[in-house]
């Protein structure tokens, strides 16, 4: 077989300048690749490590607690100490109630302080509020606790599933505002003129256009903001304070899945050692649902421009 | 450069057979207009009468204040922070300026189009071009008749044809040029009296600029339409007077087919012949 060649222009002879040139580019081209692969190592590493106690603790508790799920743990409630079997559902509709109560706070509150903050973006109370929101998403949540005790609590006089709701609601505002913001404010002026073109007032253009094309980014930030309360404890210390019987009423102490799995990784006994890492490994899975549920509806994220 | 004046002669050659309507009573009137971003005078005392059923065209160079003339003209300057309007705008003999005029009533009865498409991305085709529908009071359309708005709309938009077979469809989904026809035909469905466009082409193709340009065309049979452009071909093609904007100022203002051929003033024709801007 042969094949036809194509004809090709005769080779260039390159000057001596042009050869040096070109093995000092090979060089430092070559000096350049390690450099470049030797960095590319160390933050792949890096990156590799900041998941890696996220893949450990998954891994653990699936080992420890895989062994006591069973429907039983979803649907019975904890046996007394000595009896076998039991299941934490005061504790998981305990933690579900509490979230919703916690998103009945802090959605409305935080979407509102949100596009206030975006609205106004240059106003003095709006800076006020925006560094003031920013101190409260670092206040400790044991703070938070305390403070829902002193107004919640105390008046009353008894320990309610309302006043841990509203705790951990409290935690909500701040990090749900600041998604609100930012979310609001890539909305592009152009379509905020162009509702304000069509003669919508100021509050429809910010209602049905502007926080309706920043919804799939405000809704990413409310479930993050959900998963993230879903797990806390230290503001139900005070608050919600734990039962070990079924309740859903929201002015008696109520249980929720963080408590019940301090409560029984304390104590002595091997049995709820072991539904404490159960409970544990649900709520993780809970988080884990959540944040997906949070990445799917950020998929769903608004384009604009679009076009060719 | 020469040559560039002969084509511009071209096109009014085609113009001038619309001469004969330009004697309409105005439906807008400027008097004495001044506009200021915080301390900077971007529109500096213009008067302008804007003519019924006609097309105005607003050119000059970039910067000098066309743009905010036109959203002088429905109230929209004054959205943007540290934005200040001196002067009256009379709308049908009515000043929109004055005191106990309703910015937001004023936008109702005057459309505005802008530069880049900007159709509401979380609303359907269909919603869209009902979108300034939603805000006129006291009026409440059934889902019939809703729809039948929005086909005029569309068909008034030539866009119809393209999107009848989707409009519970994204309106991203659309091309430039037809997202700009959209926004026309949303515009339209309040029937507007007066449609302001603010360089309604500059960032389509030459078809979709051809395809915007034939509805302005169309459009004037029924309506007042003031268009900023910084084409002057586009001016001379869809407008039947033109304002030179300089500096702020109005330079010259007459028929198209003047303006085009017989400019007034030194620097309105150092102008359309290209010698800067």
């Amino acid at each position: 077989m042969t094949t036809a060649t194509p004809p090709m222009s005769p080779p260039l002879r390159p000057t001596l300048r042009q050869r040096a040139f070109s093995e000092r580019t090979v060089r430092t081209l070559k000096r350049r690749r390690i450099v470049s692969g030797l960095m590319l190592a160390v933050l792949i590493g890096a990156a590799v490590l900041a998941v890696l106690p996220l893949i450990f603790i998954f891994g653990h508790l699936l080992t420890l607690g895989v062994s006591s799920l069973s429907w039983d743990f979803f649907t019975k409630m904890p046996k007394p100490v000595g009896e076998t079997g039991g299941g934490l559902a005061n504790a998981i509709v305990g933690t579900l109630i509490l979230i919703g109560l916690a998103s009945a706070v802090g959605l409305p509150v935080g979407v509102g302080a949100g596009l206030y903050l975006a609205e106004r973006k240059g106003a003095k109370l709006a800076n006020g509020v925006r560094f003031l929101s920013d101190v409260l998403n670092g206040l400790p949540s044991i703070v938070m606790g305390i403070f829902a005790w002193q107004f919640l609590v105390r008046p009353v006089g008894h320990f309610s599933a309302l006043a841990g709701g509203v705790a951990l609601g409290a935690m909500m505002i701040p990090m749900v505002a600041r998604t609100t913001e930012e979310m609001v404010g890539i909305v592009p002026v152009s379509l905020r003129e162009a509702a304000l073109a069509l003669g919508y007032s100021r509050w429809r253009t910010s209602l049905s256009v502007v926080l309706r094309t920043a919804s799939a980014g405000i809704v990413t930030g409310a479930l993050v903001a959900i998963a993230r309360i879903a797990g806390e404890t230290a503001p139900l210390l005070f608050t919600a304070f734990g039962n070990q019987f079924w309740s859903t009423s929201l002015k008696q102490p109520i249980s929720a899945l963080p408590l019940q799995v301090f409560s029984y990784a304390i104590s002595p006994y091997d049995a709820w050692h072991s539904l404490a890492w159960a409970g544990a490994l649900v709520l993780i899975a809970l988080i884990f649902i959540i944040s997906l549920v949070a990445r799917f509806a950020t998929r769903a994220r608004f384009a604009t421009g679009g076009g060719d | 450069m020469a040559t560039e004046r002969s084509n511009l002669q071209d096109d009014v050659s085609l113009m001038t057979r619309h001469a004969a309507t330009i004697e309409a009573p105005p439906r807008m009137r400027v008097g004495s207009l001044d506009a200021y971003f915080g301390s900077v005078h971007a529109v500096k005392g213009v008067d302008m009468q804007i003519r019924d059923r006609q097309v105005t065209a607003i050119i000059g160079p970039s910067g000098c204040g066309k743009s905010t003339f036109l959203r002088c003209l429905n109230r929209m300057h004054e959205t943007v922070p540290t934005a200040r309007v001196e002067g009256e705008v009379e709308l049908d003999g009515r000043d929109i300026y004055a005191r106990g005029v309703n910015a937001i009533a004023v936008r109702k009865h005057i459309g505005m189009v802008f530069q880049r498409p900007t159709p509401f991305p979380t609303m359907s085709i269909r919603d869209n071009v009902a979108a300034g529908l939603r805000v006129i009071d006291g009026a409440k359309w059934s889902r019939a008749e809703t729809d039948q708005i929005v086909e005029r709309a569309l068909t008034r938009a030539v866009l119809w044809n393209e999107v009848k077979d989707r409009l519970s469809t994204s309106a991203i989904g659309l091309s430039g040029g037809q997202q700009q026809r959209l926004c026309i035909a949303r515009a339209l469905a309040t029937e507007p009296t007066v449609l302001l466009l603010d360089e309604p082409t500059a960032s389509l193709d030459p078809i979709s600029t051809q395809a915007v340009e034939e509805l302005v065309y169309e459009l004037r049979s029924d309506m007042t339409i003031v268009i900023v452009t910084h084409n002057m071909q586009q001016a001379a093609r869809v407008s039947d007077s033109t304002a030179f904007f300089l500096n702020g100022e109005l330079v010259e203002m007459s028929d198209t087919s003047a303006i085009f051929t017989t400019p007034r003033d030194d620097r309105t024709e150092a102008y359309i012949t290209g010698r800067f801007g």
